[in-house]
């Protein structure tokens, strides 16, 4: 008997004859948080910021002066804007596509730009989900610092908001806060191996 | 005539019995101890420094997971949605697994199974070579360490490099994990760095204990490792089976750059892992981060199905492994321990964990959850002292994310055990003797009443309220306990005092429960 018939066999052993029955689960979570636009972003911002993330917001017309002030203030010349990102970069930075790259020459770069899929207010959570305005997921992992530009309708409010809203079939990353650790006496620092900065810019009335 | 007492019976481990499924073989990975746990725990009761990391760190995490419970208004719903679902996945598991096969496979990764660690290590050796690998980066996956993966591949001359940061001190320091989420809670700041100055050759030799300086060299560490790296090898979180979507859960990176970077992806997961629908996924997101590291949500979770062309690694396998999880199953009422995601909230709020640690459970799986998980993988003769690892507070009960009743199998185990110990001897156990004793006096009112005269000689060997040492027999429960000295008189003969003739009354009562 192969491995995967005999496994198999061996559950439904397990579970007999009169198999147990299939438990309705209860969803009486919350699925909505009942929030305004305005209190949603001022959630992400709190959250984000407690996890040592910097949130700026800014009009749609302002996008190009507050992504040149980030970067200015990072010190950021080089950086990877993925193919299909529609934001625009201010005179002076260096514009790196990403394609092709290799991952020493990504960690060569001073920064990345990314979109997202959406936001999660209640638990500052990003998520990227490969779309052109991300690309491939070693872009937004070997640069040292991450900053991604989020229109404000991308928001929703919970974990649970989101899950119908994201693909199950492509590579989705979670992002909430800089990477960190908490394995020396189960205290946060902040900063191992993904990006140690991570900046949120949150456009607000895209529409 | 015999008493009911009440005590656990046999009836049910009997019947689950009947069908007798291989548990983790012998010989192989990190289930089993040398020692038996009393003889365990007393070493590490012994170590003050151990006890003083135990109590500070898992101090700070139940303050951390008590305040993100909190702030919670649907904490109870998302707990008993989530013991649901995975009530639910277990009861058609061979359905669900099938599923996340045809669906992971649709999308051009490769499922193999493995009956038990033996033969999971083998198709992970297998699929190294084959890869060409002479080393490969880790992603933090208690599965692999408790089928000894590491060790097959050292055997075959494969180097495995664990990258999550406590990984690391454990496998620099040629430790053993001591917890399922912080496998190095037992190092201090001032030991970690220690251990990165003896064992890491490139590290910087002014190197502080300070928490941030200590990552800062780790990240150098393990950079060139993880842009080189050809092969990685990850367990998983969860599974959804609708959707054939693998899902890690971690903080530092190590996860996404293992996940990531190599070509070839190996994902070994046992099969209790599988959820069935997408949004299934979204309970658990939120249950886990905030029972594990005490976090809103951690800082990287990682999800994929097969392969996506163009990023990430091309060839991708997932290894589902059962190593005694179908025996798990079949018992009836220790299955609910296949519910656990592995947050350990049941370890820091565990007090007989915070005072041992880990490692005197002898198992990759320590505090309440291990103490029913590992014997019932193992089966229980070789891990017979852990189901007796607890004052059956009930902590753990309360902490679950996914509410199992540990409490309730431990007692369920202990019955086993003590029913599997008589079956294979003759003579009556210590338990059924005293047992069968107790039995006997209850049945009778004038037994029962010299029994209680006989117990208050023991008012002779106690002092200040408490018995410190029986005579033998008895001598083995003050071993670990004191016994508190029995009352002037009984309660029967202050009866007798205040109302008058104790007999009639107790007399109905014993006829109408004895069998």
């Amino acid at each position: 008997m192969s491995a995967r018939d005999e496994v198999l066999a061996r559950i439904r052993t397990a579970l007999g004859e009169a198999r147990p029955e299939a438990a309705l689960v209860p969803r009486g979570y919350r699925t909505g948080i009942g929030m305004a636009a305005g209190d949603l972003a001022d959630l992400l911002a709190g959250r984000l910021a407690d996890y040592g993330a910097r949130m700026r917001r800014c009009g749609q017309d302002e996008v190009a002066a507050t992504v040149g002030a980030a970067l200015a203030e990072r010190g950021a010349r080089r950086v990877v804007v993925p193919a299909g990102l529609d934001v625009p970069i201010p005179d002076g930075i260096d514009r790196v596509p990403g394609e092709p790259m290799t991952a020493a020459e990504l960690d060569a770069v001073d920064g990345v730009i990314t979109g997202a899929a959406l936001a999660i207010a209640e638990t500052g959570t990003i998520v990227l989900d490969g779309s052109a305005d991300q690309g491939r997921r070693a872009l937004s992992l070997i640069p040292d610092y991450h900053l991604c530009v989020l229109r404000d309708d991308r928001v929703v409010g919970l974990v649970t908001e989101a899950m119908p809203l994201l693909d199950p079939a492509r590579p989705l990353t979670w992002i909430s806060g800089p990477s960190a650790t908490s394995d020396i006496e189960l205290d946060r620092v902040q900063g191992v191996h993904g990006p140690r900065t991570l900046e949120v810019i949150l456009v607000t009335g895209g529409r | 005539m015999r008493a009911f007492l009440g005590m656990p019976t046999a009836v049910p481990a009997r019947e689950e019995d009947s069908r007798e499924l291989p548990v983790a073989p012998r010989g192989v990975g990190h289930l089993r101890g040398s020692d038996p746990f009393p003889v365990a725990a007393r070493r590490a009761l012994a170590d003050s420094q151990l006890r003083a990391n135990l109590a500070q760190a898992t101090a700070t995490i139940r303050a951390k997971r008590a305040r993100v419970v909190a702030e919670l208004p649907d904490w109870e719903e998302l707990r008993s949605a989530g013991s649901a679902i995975k009530e639910r996945a277990l009861a058609n598991l061979d359905m669900h697994l099938e599923q996340l096969e045809e669906r992971f496979t649709a999308r051009g990764g490769t499922v193999h199974w493995a009956r038990d660690a033996v033969e999971a290590n083998q198709i992970v050796t297998g699929l190294v070579r084959a890869a060409g690998a002479s080393e490969v980066v880790k992603v933090k996956s208690m599965v692999t360490d408790e089928i000894g993966l590491n060790d097959a591949l050292a055997a075959a001359g494969i180097s495995a490099v664990e990258t999550d940061l406590a990984e690391l001190i454990v496998q620099l320091g040629d430790d053993r994990p001591s917890h399922i989420l912080v496998p190095a809670i037992h190092r201090n700041r001032a030991e970690i760095r220690e251990i990165f100055l003896r064992k890491m050759a490139d590290v910087d030799p002014g190197l502080t204990d300070d928490p941030p300086a200590l990552a800062e060299a780790a990240r150098l560490h393990l950079r060139r490792k993880f842009l080189s790296a050809r092969v990685g090898i990850s367990g998983a979180n969860f599974a959804v089976a609708e959707t054939g979507t693998l899902c890690v859960v971690e903080s530092e990176g190590n996860g996404r750059m293992c996940l990531t970077l190599p070509q070839t992806l190996i994902t070994v997961m046992g099969i209790e892992k599988v959820i069935p629908a997408w949004a299934d996924l979204g309970v658990f997101l939120q249950l886990l981060p905030r029972s594990s590291t005490g976090e809103r949500m951690n800082p990287y979770t990682s999800m994929w199905a097969g392969i996506t062309p163009e990023d990430g690694p091309q060839d991708v396998h997932l290894v589902l492994l059962d190593n005694g999880r179908t025996a798990v199953l079949a018992d009836k009422t220790g299955r609910q321990a296949l519910h656990c995601i592995r947050c350990s909230a049941c370890l820091n709020v565990c007090p007989v964990y915070e005072r041992t640690g880990g490692h005197a459970y002898g198992s990759v799986y320590p505090g309440p959850i291990g103490a029913v998980l590992s014997p019932m993988l193992t089966g229980i003769e070789d891990n017979a002292s852990l189901p007796y690892a607890s004052s059956l507070c009930g902590a753990c009960y309360d902490a679950c994310p996914v509410k199992i009743d540990i409490p309730s199998i431990l007692v369920h185990l202990r019955a086993r055990h003590v029913e599997e110990t008589a079956r294979g001897s003759r003579l009556p156990g210590p338990e059924a003797a005293t047992m069968a004793l107790a039995a006997w006096a209850m049945a009778s009112p004038a037994r029962f009443a010299a029994a209680q005269r006989g117990g208050r000689l023991g008012r002779l060997l106690g002092r200040g309220g408490q018995i410190r040492h029986l005579p033998p027999p008895l001598s083995r429960w003050t071993r670990a306990r004191d016994a508190p000295v029995p009352p002037a008189q009984t309660f029967r003969q202050w009866w007798a005092r205040e109302h008058g003739d104790p007999q009639s009354e107790p007399e109905a009562q014993a006829s109408g429960e004895a069998e």
